[in-house]
């Protein structure tokens, strides 16, 4: 991949690509999926649903790259031994796309959502990806570098480094409270499924506020709550402070945006969220 | 409108799970009436009083003692004094303790005679402690032999006429120190002498008393290849062994919790499975029992790694092929791995896909060991599984904690010192059992509550064997810093049986290899006599077969590791034939 290639890319483009060529390198090197046909289950039942509730809510197709890179969060983060929560995990996240509305942006971010509905839903049948990809410390760096640079070419690099920072630095203060090491603190953050959490769901240009410095805030605000939920000793932490943090962020500002600019017509702006 | 349709679409996906856990619910209760047997806890009535102690390990692991020292509760069932009646050897793990050698005495109750034919005291810091042990009689005197292996020095025993044991380690060539929890008896060159398979956890440079470093924990949580070595003794026949692991291709250094040996491909020869913690299993074919080739990737079982922790083979479709059953880990919205069922794929080549969602047996919590027997004689085998990992105190998990170092970087996860510290919590402590029983129709059934199977000890290791001759398989549980249990098995009279005592005379004495392919009433299935099974754990010698209703036995035919075949007609159901291999 060329320096100049890789900037010309349109920035949708570049996560589900980028993604794709995680999970393909990840299940090829360490058989990082339950399977491939879970991961296409959760794929080909995602841009289905886009294509349906797109035709039905706005008789055109949308675009598939959002479709598609919920579809392989969930079948990368999605871990369980059946298959149908790879399918309805996918829906969920494509429904709330078009059912959690207001004033023309859906709230959460839909793969998040899905999951965390998931987890607290089914809990027998379902998990995350909780394991290393493999145990040297190449694949690790080779992601974070990618993301980094994908991130930074989306514009959206000082979201997961504020996330980082912010991370690390309340492992400190949670190995003050728990009495546990730094480095059990701060060792989630190596795995994998951060990899994927903080290059594509917190990053999410749909379903984050808009201006820079809230961006920062926001980042920080969800480690903020993951540090409360972990200090409680919820597993699941991410995925729920993101679901409950992200949302209200979204709230507050579409509240403050919409009384200073009520001119803007909300079925184009509807359209182009989907 | 079309909002409306959306959220209405949207809410009933929400509610799809929680109408389909109903749903399963449902059809558990209504399958109460079909089982066919009961089974009622009962060891302190037959005599047996164990209870198993954990050993303590280096200071340096107090933080962690009971999730590091989670292993060693054992049984294995063995005639050791030929009187036709089966009997029981345990193993405890604490430094001093005894392990336990139960006499069968006829009469449905049981009397320990460890110390007085010297099998009691083997446990201690200096030697190490008992993990398990396996019996085989490697120089056909029709005795059997018992092999212990440990965390420490591997010990064997020749049972000298079933009144007294010798312990023969050195003679035999074992190595000093072998950090294992699984060992298993086969004859894999069919030369007529049991050579021995011997599968490293920890790496045999590490004494879990004197640690140099705390840097002796899994590199990974599903990619560890940092574990204990494999060890192949080849029987050289005048009581001593040759190490030939290399040499016959078997390599490898992930973290072996069960070994169980089958012949998949109809060869004749023994091919070894292995269940491996914190990776994939490895399936190694004999290649005529001159080489092993690994095929785990190839045939399927070696894609998805996950935690094995038992290994039991089984006809369970009733098609004259095996299946394995390998136990995982699956704790509610934390990790689901599932168990897997590796059936064998139609067609060419030896493919294996994982059938454990099919059958209904892949969630058993953290499940350890596991057997195929067929507790109701109904003539499908069924599957008898126990589980649970560390109970402590039963409202608080450690679960939080322990997830943060699976989940870390390998200098982190390698490290003990880097793992919080347990303080007195559960890690999938305090689990219910499972009893899946085979519908005969692809279906596996839950009824462990529903039969009696209530008890929630630490269960490790688990054996059935029909220990009253009464065509009824009973088991009995090894469970983690807790007691022995036996489950008498209670069978409808209304179901018949049939079992086989197999001795072999070319082939090696114990007949482990040995294949009894039945035929009754226009079904079949497939036994093999096995030299270890489960999780730290060796069946009854003899093999058990429900016949169902309607006993017709067609025929039986018997394939010798020697390659004899022997073919048996009028037969007649519930009762306990013994053959010897004709020459």
């Amino acid at each position: 991949m060329t320096v100049k290639w890789f900037f010309s890319i349109e920035n949708r483009y570049l996560p589900p690509i980028f993604i794709t060529l995680i999970l393909l390198a990840g299940n090829l090197s360490f058989g990082l999926l339950e399977s491939f046909s879970r991961t296409a289950l959760a794929i080909a039942t995602s841009m289905l649903f886009e294509v349906a509730l797109g035709l039905l809510m706005y008789k055109k197709v949308p675009n598939f790259a959002s479709a598609y890179i919920s579809g392989i969060s969930v079948g990368i983060l999605v871990r369980s031994p059946e298959f149908w929560p790879y399918a309805l995990c996918s829906a969920i996240a494509i429904t709330s796309k078009y059912a959690i509305r207001w004033r023309g942006r859906h709230l959460w971010n839909p793969s998040n959502l899905a999951i965390s509905v998931m987890l607290l839903l089914v809990p027998e049948f379902v998990a995350t990806l909780s394991i290393q990809w493999g145990n040297t410390i190449w694949p690790m760096l080779i992601v974070w570098v990618l993301g980094s640079l994908i991130v930074y070419r989306a514009k959206r690099l000082h979201i997961t480094a504020t996330y980082v920072a912010s991370f690390l630095a309340l492992s400190l203060l949670r190995s003050a409270f728990t009495g546990d090491s730094f480095l059990a603190e701060a060792a989630p953050i190596t795995g994998p499924m951060y990899q994927l959490f903080i290059f594509f769901m917190i990053t999410d240009p749909k379903t984050t506020v808009k201006p820079r410095w809230a961006q920062c805030l926001v980042a920080f605000l969800v480690a903020v709550a993951e540090m409360i939920l972990r200090l409680g000793e919820n597993i699941h932490a991410p995925y729920y402070a993101l679901a409950i943090v992200g949302p209200i962020a979204n709230v507050i500002e579409i509240a403050l945006t919409t009384k200073t600019n009520k001119t803007k017509p909300v079925a184009k702006q509807e359209l182009a969220a989907a | 409108m079309r909002r409306g349709f959306v959220i209405v679409l949207f809410i009933a996906l929400l509610t799809a799970p929680l109408l389909y856990k109903r749903s399963l619910a449902r059809r558990k209760a209504a399958a109460v009436a079909e089982y066919g047997f009961t089974m009622a806890e009962s060891a302190q009535a037959a005599g047996i009083r164990f209870n198993h102690k954990a050993p303590t390990l280096d200071p340096k692991l107090d933080h962690i003692m009971e999730q590091v020292a989670s292993m060693g509760a054992a049984v294995s069932v063995v005639d050791f004094d030929r009187d036709g009646w089966d009997d029981l050897y345990i193993t405890n793990s604490g430094e001093g303790t005894r392990n336990a050698l139960y006499r069968n005495m006829h009469d449905g109750t049981f009397r320990d005679v460890a110390s007085e034919v010297g099998l009691a005291d083997v446990n201690s810091r200096e030697t190490g402690v008992s993990m398990g042990a396996v019996w085989g009689d490697y120089d056909n005197d029709g005795f059997e032999d018992v092999f212990i292996y440990k965390w420490g020095k591997p010990e064997l025993y020749h049972n000298d006429g079933g009144k007294h044991f010798t312990r023969v380690s050195e003679l035999a060539g074992l190595p000093q120190w072998v950090n294992a929890n699984t060992a298993v008896w086969f004859d894999y060159d069919n030369d007529g002498k049991l050579d021995l398979f011997l599968g490293g956890y920890y790496p045999e440079d590490v004494n879990l008393w004197k640690l140099k470093n705390t840097t002796m924990m899994p590199e990974s949580f599903e990619y560890a290849r940092n574990g204990g070595r494999k060890y192949l003794f080849h029987n050289l026949g005048n009581g001593r062994f040759e190490e030939v692991s290399e040499k016959m291709g078997i390599n490898s250094r992930r973290w072996a919790l069960a070994a169980v040996t089958a012949d998949f491909r109809g060869t004749g020869y023994q091919d070894l499975f292995i269940a491996n913690d914190y990776g994939v299993s490895e399936l190694y074919l004999n290649e005529g029992g001159k080489h092993f080739r690994e095929v785990g990737k190839e045939s399927g079982i070696g894609a998805a790694p996950k935690s094995g922790m038992t290994a039991s083979v089984g006809d369970v479709l009733n098609r004259g092929q095996y299946g394995v059953f390998v136990s995982n880990i699956s704790e509610e919205g934390i990790l689901v791995q599932g168990n897997n069922m590796w059936m064998p794929k139609a067609g060419a080549g030896l493919q294996f896909e994982n059938m454990a969602n099919a059958l209904g047996v892949e969630l058993g919590g953290w499940s350890f060991g596991a057997q195929f027997g067929d507790l109701n004689n109904d003539g499908f085998l069924d599957l008898y599984e126990v589980n649970g990992n560390v109970s402590l105190d039963q409202n608080r998990s450690y679960w939080y904690d322990y997830s943060k170092v699976a989940g870390g970087n390998r200098a982190i996860i390698s490290d003990a010192a880097s793992w919080p510290p347990l303080k007195g919590r559960s890690l999938s402590g305090y689990q219910q059992k499972r009893v899946w029983i085979n519908d005969g129709y692809g279906q596996f059934k839950e009824v462990s509550q529903l039969v009696g199977v209530k008890d929630r000890y630490d269960g490790r290791s688990i054996v059935l064997a029909d220990l009253n001759n009464n065509g009824a398989l009973d088991a009995v549980v090894a469970n983690q810093r807790g007691p022995v249990l036996l489950y008498k098995n209670q069978v409808s009279a209304a179901s018949h049986w049939i079992e086989f005592q197999l001795e072999g005379r070319e082939s090696n004495r114990s007949a482990i290899g040995a294949q009894v392919h039945l035929f009754w009433n226009g079904q079949q299935q497939l036994q093999q006599v096995s030299g270890g099974s489960g999780f730290c754990a060796q069946n009854q010698r003899r093999l058990h077969f429900g016949l169902g209703k309607v006993p017709t036995i067609e025929k039986v035919e018997i394939r010798w590791p020697s390659g004899r075949i022997q073919t048996m007609a009028g037969l007649t159901a519930d009762k306990i034939y013994k053959v010897q291999e004709p020459l």
